[in-house]
């Protein structure tokens, strides 16, 4: 490859991070504080439909190992 | 030769102008960290959950695990050259899938319970039937130029990739070729994982970067930085507004997509290994991260503190999983194991 060709790529590779870079500035961001909060109340609204947060009730583990049945 | 260089200074001071601009954005709106807010949300307390069943089974490293949709069938993947599928609730091997290659390094299973997928080291990703009779190749997609780190179904007729070849890439099942390639990583993809509406997806690399991806337009929408490492495990938190990561630099951290950075950062001087893999619980409260230290260490998401530990392999737990009724985590090893906790 010539180095003619060579820095033509790294012109167009170059022209892409730029491209890429201006669309990522853009973006409209929110406040942390604002981001956490909501996280937080996520967390706080689905506690109770989070099995492993609450325990799981013995008879309703799934993988719990059931006592040995005797066939008699 | 001289206008070229003109340019390339150009478009070089473009970047780090538009870097700067980045940067000074991200600090505008960074007015607090998480654990501060979360000094207000109630303690979990210790998490102490117990072995309820040790899956034995393969015969060498599993590599990775993936929970069907019905939360009880699960496929793990091991370089004994073998997927099994087992039904977690009886403890039994339903399905094994003899591979072509046996340097697996990902597996995953559709939505359906029809069909599961693996790569590694062969480049590919198979799909399998395993409602024949016997498993069936449904298709060998073959088009990444690196190891296959990381597959994940949309559907039976969707399937996503990541690559060492430093892409993802979304494939057309019935065709078994590629619909849209994401270049834009700079190190090999380690992970990936689909956000819960499907539009998106996220990627963790070995440039130590994540990426936010429009699924559907193919571009990159958003890059966040912090780890000092490889990302191997990358997760979204349930409501799809944030995401987790785990690095080889022992850090996980969580990030917002809308505030377009790190929020916290789960750490401890007591542990010096690399995170290998990471799963939530369902409320995004508990974070399980497999460490190289043969541990599975438990985080509170929110108050960045570790409540606990799995501690029980004999080697590197290299993967993990909740399944999508929450009701129990597997942990899968290097030391041929799979283990079901709660």
């Amino acid at each position: 490859m010539s180095s003619g060709m060579q820095s033509s790529s790294s012109m167009a590779q170059a022209r892409r991070v730029v491209q890429q870079l201006r669309m990522e500035a853009s973006f409209e961001r929110i406040k942390v504080s604002k981001a956490s909060s909501d996280l937080m109340r996520y967390c706080g609204e689905h506690a109770k439909n989070d099995p492993l947060l609450m325990g799981i009730p013995t008879s309703e583990n799934p993988f719990k190992d059931k006592k040995p049945c005797t066939v008699l | 030769m001289a206008a070229d260089k003109a340019e390339m200074d150009v478009l070089k001071k473009e970047c780090d102008g538009l870097r700067t601009q980045i940067e000074a954005a991200r600090k505008g709106v960074n007015d607090g960290n998480m654990s501060s807010a979360a000094g207000s949300a109630t303690d979990v307390g210790r998490v102490q959950l117990k072995l309820r069943k040790s899956l034995k089974g393969h015969l060498a490293k599993i590599y990775s695990m993936h929970w069907a949709s019905d939360s009880r069938s699960m496929v793990s993947a091991s370089q004994d050259g073998k997927l099994l599928v087992w039904d977690t609730h009886t403890g039994n091997k339903l399905v094994a899938v003899p591979l072509k290659s046996a340097w697996v390094m990902s597996v995953a299973f559709a939505p359906s319970g029809n069909l599961v997928a693996s790569g590694g080291l062969d480049n590919m990703c198979t799909v399998y039937n395993i409602k024949a009779a016997s498993p069936k190749t449904l298709r060998e997609l073959d088009a990444h130029t690196g190891y296959l780190s990381c597959c994940r179904f949309l559907s039976d007729t969707e399937i996503m990739t990541a690559s060492g070849d430093t892409t993802c890439c979304l494939w057309d099942l019935e065709t078994g070729k590629q619909k849209i390639i994401f270049t834009n990583h700079i190190g090999d993809c380690m992970s990936l994982a689909l956000s819960p509406d499907e539009n998106t997806f996220i990627s963790g690399a070995c440039d130590s970067l994540a990426k936010l991806w429009d699924l559907r337009e193919g571009t990159c929408k958003q890059t966040f930085s912090g780890h000092t490492s490889d990302i191997n495990a990358i997760q979204f938190f349930p409501n799809g507004n944030a995401f987790v990561t785990g690095s080889d630099d022992c850090s996980c951290k969580m990030y917002d997509l809308r505030s377009d950075q790190e929020v916290i950062t789960y750490q401890d001087a007591s542990l010096n290994a690399g995170v290998t893999s990471l799963t939530l619980s369902n409320s995004g409260r508990l974070i399980f991260a497999g460490y190289d230290d043969f541990n599975c260490h438990i985080w509170d998401s929110l108050k960045g503190e570790k409540v606990g530990v799995l501690s029980g392999h004999d080697n590197r737990v290299s993967c993990t999983g909740v399944p999508a009724d929450g009701m129990g985590v597997c942990t899968g090893s290097w030391d041929s194991f799979l283990k079901l906790w709660n």
